[in-house]
């Protein structure tokens, strides 16, 4: 048996990788790579409490369920957004997409 | 209030109405402006007149006068009451006053020669130069023409009546004061009339300025009056026997001399400068500046005789302590003073040129005998002569301004420049100008005291009786002044009427208009007439056939009657001695003279004197060293420059650069580098700072995000950790 | 005693967090996208450890299939010829890595504290079907309609919503 504790040190190493992603990357499909990393690893959470706590309650699965379909319209939004921001100034890299700065 | 009181509290109005009407309204109607002046002048005589036949029918009048007293000014727990009376004297007074004022008002329209065209280059402050005027033929002539300062005479007059009737009128010292000012002040307005010039201008400052020394003195006498007695009012005063003891017996500030004796003596100073006697007698002569009736006016009918007036009105306080016959301070200053006027102004009038002049030092001397007469005791006999003075004086005086007028008539039509006041221009004018030549011979025959037809004789005997019975010092003095002045009166009438003309002005001389030859005849009457009035009962062969109206009437006004004289001959011999000698004397030095002679009596005498007397004892050159030229001094160097410019302006220029270098170094050491500076500095280290801020919003996302999470980490941290540490050790601290 | 699922949970996460590490890494961008879909196998491997059976294929299915490949679409499309590899941190990743570092101690250090997470597995009834029981819940009244429905609304506006933003004007 594998003790809940490691599903969460595993969950909250995948979380940390993508958190340095989203902050560390310049290409914004790559903060976007980090971010999906994010949902999986509060999915890999959610499901494994489901399954140590009260398997016969459903909740964890449908909140999983709920931030597949969540994550999948964020990814489909986002990704529009970024072909249009490459069409108007041909570059995603982060760190240039700064108009509102000072 | 009665009817006579009521009358008599109206009668200084009508001139003061018409002064503040001319002034206000009708400054431009020169008609106007005279009517409403003699209309004025009209009712005041009318009033007078009529009080004046009440009054002569009041028995008694002396111990019951008209008087009414309202209270005015409150001190303390008393008033001070102000109000009319007329008692004899001023009931006398107001007689001649009312009527001389009347006739200098007629006579000045036709002086200022209403009716005539405005001259050429007439200019209002300069008299008047004449008018050219052309006729059919296109001769041109000159002729008189109208004074340009019309209405702005006949408002100053009226101010001037006005001061005189309050004065006579008044029941207090205080209002007498009043109306003496008022009066000082038309003086000096009207000897200036003619502000153009600038003889005129010194002479009303003059004038002014040396009256005003005599008042100090007088307003002091006042004071100390009321000091004494805690009232002002002639019935408290005067009339009253008790305060009369105590002032004679209380010994006032300087040692020998009572109460009454040193207020009689400070009252007495007033009257010598507003009645020119020596030693201020150095304005009346110089006030021949103003015009003609100004000068009937000031010098006859009413302010030297205001003078005169005042201290026969306080002779009860001047004589109080008086014991059988001892004359007392004031009465002894009085008579010396006045004696030493009489003769010394007489012998001043010998050598004068100028008609006017003549008629100056003229008064001067006769002011001089009434003040002698009323310092040895002849107070009937001083008011006697003040009232026929002031008829013959103002006689003299018009008809000098009437002569003058002819003169400058004769001027005008041949261009010749002369001086119409110079005696020695005229000449034979009696038959030019026969009415002015025979008033003028009535008064001066009344001046010279001619006998028995004259009323200048009835007081001037009157004067000698009482000289010669208790002073026969005065006596001697006066009568050597009676005979200088016969002399000089008859100097005067040769050389203005009898002989020759000695110029071509003289012989174009005109009569003049009625309105200025009907006063002269009227004064003239009374210049005869008067004196009968007071015969005295003793006199040869008409003694008694009249009472002696005078010496009853106006004796009654003191506490005691005073007694009549017993008759001497001697004074009677002297004074018809004096004036027939004196005049024929007179008539035989001058007649005959021709134009460009030395004067007999100049050459008499000699150049020396002659020259002292001309200049009239160089008084006026001693006054200018001892008091003008300091008071000049003081004004022009110590007061002007170094205290007004050097040391005040010095202050206040001092002052404003101090001002300005403070505001200099606040503004530009304190307010612009800190009050800006801070603003300033504020301002910048926001924008600084603000400028240092903004470079965090960079906008990138990422950076924001690492910005908020390290934060986050940071304060959770501190939260976590740092906190119980601490709660911990102030835990373990409060214990 | 270390049982076998133990050890294969252990590989399953160490392959899983080493892939997650390569995606956020890479310089190529592609090879970063592929990395992904590996650690999201690996993701499906652990839902199948936990018996959420369903979830596993769900994972794959959506996730890698729709996801990632539109991921990879996205790289497609927003690719320059020349910058395939190029600098791939911005200038804040030291920050990041520290920030990621203390987020891990702390999240692990919290997470094994609790006595929940020491709790023994629950029971799970063999005859139970968390397929079915899924299924009934998302739509019964009682259950999770509402949240589903707003999913589905959700899906429908981020369709709508994509096409709209990607829309390319003429």
């Amino acid at each position: 048996m594998v003790p809940l504790s490691w599903y969460l040190i595993f969950a909250a190493g995948l979380f940390s990788v993508g958190l340095f992603g989203v902050l560390a990357r310049k290409n914004a499909i790559g903060i976007l790579m980090g971010i999906e990393l994010m949902l999986n690893a509060v999915n890999v959470n959610l499901v494994a409490f489901w399954r140590y706590r009260e398997p016969a309650g459903i909740a964890g699965q449908v909140f999983a369920v709920i931030v597949f379909a969540v994550a999948a319209a964020e990814v489909a939004v986002g990704l529009a957004l970024f072909i249009s921001i490459y069409r108007r100034r041909n570059t995603i890299a982060a760190d240039q997409i700064d108009l509102m700065k000072w | 209030m009665t009817r006579e009181t009521l009358i008599i509290s109206l009668i200084p109005l009508p001139p003061l109405l018409a002064f503040f009407m001319i002034i206000l309204f009708s400054n431009r109607n020169k008609a106007l402006s005279h009517t409403i002046a003699v209309g004025a002048a009209f009712l005041s005589w009318l009033g007078s007149m009529v009080v004046c036949f009440w009054a002569i029918q009041t028995e008694h009048l002396g111990a019951e006068p008209f008087h009414f007293q309202i209270p005015w000014l409150p001190m303390g727990d008393t008033w001070l009451n102000i109000g009319v009376l007329v008692d004899p004297l001023s009931a006398i007074t107001l007689f001649f006053v009312a009527w001389t004022v009347l006739m200098i008002f007629v006579y000045s329209i036709g002086y200022h020669n209403f009716g005539q065209p405005k001259g050429d280059h007439d200019r209002p402050g300069l008299p008047p130069h004449g008018a050219t005027l052309s006729d059919v033929h296109g001769h041109k002539h000159t002729v008189p023409s109208i004074e340009p300062m019309y209405s702005r005479f006949f408002a100053f007059i009226g101010l001037f009546a006005f001061g005189m009737y309050l004065l006579v009128l008044s029941d207090n010292f205080l209002t007498l004061f009043v109306g003496w000012e008022v009066m000082g002040l038309c003086s000096y307005l009207l000897i200036g009339f003619w502000y153009g010039k600038p003889s005129a201008r010194a002479a009303m400052i003059k004038a002014f300025l040396t009256t005003r020394v005599g008042d100090v003195f007088m307003l002091l006498g006042i004071a100390y009056l009321y000091s004494q007695l805690g009232t002002l009012s002639y019935r408290d005063v005067l009339y009253n026997a008790a305060n009369l003891e105590k002032l004679a017996s209380t010994s006032s500030y300087i040692v020998g001399l009572s109460a009454a004796s040193l207020i009689g003596i400070l009252l007495f100073i007033g009257t010598i400068g507003k009645s020119a006697q020596w030693p201020l007698h150095v304005w009346l002569p110089d006030a021949m500046e103003g015009p003609t009736p100004v000068s009937a006016m000031i010098h006859a009918a009413t302010m030297v005789s205001a003078g005169v007036y005042m201290v026969i009105r306080a002779y009860p306080i001047m004589s109080a302590g008086m014991e059988h016959g001892h004359l007392t301070p004031p009465m002894i200053a009085m008579g010396i003073i006045g004696a030493f006027t009489a003769l010394f102004a007489a012998t001043i009038a010998v050598l004068q040129r100028d008609v006017k002049r003549v008629l100056a030092y003229s008064t001067i001397s006769q002011l001089g005998y009434m003040i002698a007469a009323l310092g040895i005791g002849g107070y009937v006999a001083a008011a006697f002569h003040l009232v026929t003075h002031a008829f013959f004086k103002a006689n003299l005086f018009l008809g000098s301004g009437s002569v003058i007028h002819g003169m400058e008539h004769g001027v005008l039509h041949t261009g010749e420049h002369v001086d119409p006041q110079d005696m020695y221009n005229m000449g034979g004018l009696r038959r030019k100008m026969p009415v002015t030549f025979w008033t003028f011979l009535i008064g001066g025959l009344a001046l010279s005291g001619f006998p028995l037809v004259t009323a200048g004789f009835w007081s001037k005997d009157e004067i000698l009786a009482d000289g010669f019975a208790h002073a026969p010092l005065v006596f001697i003095v006066l009568a050597l002044a009676a005979l200088l002045t016969a002399f000089y009166t008859a100097r005067q009438i040769t050389l203005v009427f009898l002989g020759e003309p000695r110029t071509k002005a003289a012989h174009h001389a005109v009569e003049s208009k009625p309105t200025m030859t009907l006063p002269l005849v009227i004064l003239a009457i009374f210049s005869v007439g008067f004196g009968w009035l007071g015969i005295s009962e003793h006199f040869p062969l008409i003694g008694g056939l009249i009472p002696n109206f005078i010496h009853e009437f106006v004796g009654s006004t003191l506490l005691e009657m005073p007694e009549a004289l017993p008759f001497s001959i001697v004074p009677l011999l002297t004074s018809l001695v004096v004036a027939l000698g004196g005049l024929t004397l007179g008539w035989w030095v001058y007649q005959g003279i021709k134009a460009g002679v030395m004067d007999p009596v100049e050459k008499l005498l000699g150049p020396s004197i002659s020259s002292l007397l001309k200049n009239k004892y160089y008084f006026d050159e001693l006054y200018h060293f001892l008091f003008v030229r300091p008071a000049n001094w003081i004004a022009v160097t110590f007061t002007s420059l170094w205290m007004d410019r050097i040391v005040i302006d010095g202050i206040l220029h001092g002052v404003a650069s101090l001002t300005g270098t403070l505001g200099h170094f606040f503004r530009n050491y304190i307010d612009k580098p800190i009050v800006n500076g801070s603003g300033d500095l504020v301002a910048d280290s926001t924008k600084k700072l603000g400028g240092e801020f903004r470079t965090i919003q960079t906008g990138r996302i990422q950076q924001y995000m690492v910005l908020a999470l390290v934060s986050i980490g940071v304060f959770s941290g501190f939260y976590y950790f740092v906190v119980p540490i601490l709660r911990s050790f102030l835990f373990t601290m409060g214990r | 005693m270390v049982t076998s699922i133990q050890i294969l949970f252990i590989l399953v996460a160490i392959i899983t967090l080493g892939c997650a590490l390569m995606v956020v890494t890479a310089s190529n961008l592609v090879h970063s996208a592929l990395w992904l879909v590996a650690a999201l196998f690996g993701v499906a491997i652990v839902f199948a450890i936990l018996e959420a059976g369903f979830l596993a294929v769900v994972q794959v299915v959506i996730y890698i299939g729709a996801i990632a490949v539109l991921i990879i679409f996205a790289i497609m499309l927003t690719r320059r010829i020349a910058q395939d590899s190029g600098p791939r941190f911005n200038e804040n990743w030291g920050w990041a890595v520290v920030i990621a570092l203390v987020l891990f101690a702390a999240l692990g250090w919290m997470l094994a504290s609790q006595p929940v997470a020491h709790a023994p597995l629950a029971p799970m009834d063999a005859r139970a079907d968390p397929l079915r029981s899924l299924g009934l819940a998302l739509v019964s009244i009682n259950g999770y309609v509402l949240p589903f429905e707003l999913a589905s609304v959700l899906l429908l506006a981020a369709l709508i919503g994509s096409i709209v933003v990607a829309w390319e004007k003429k």
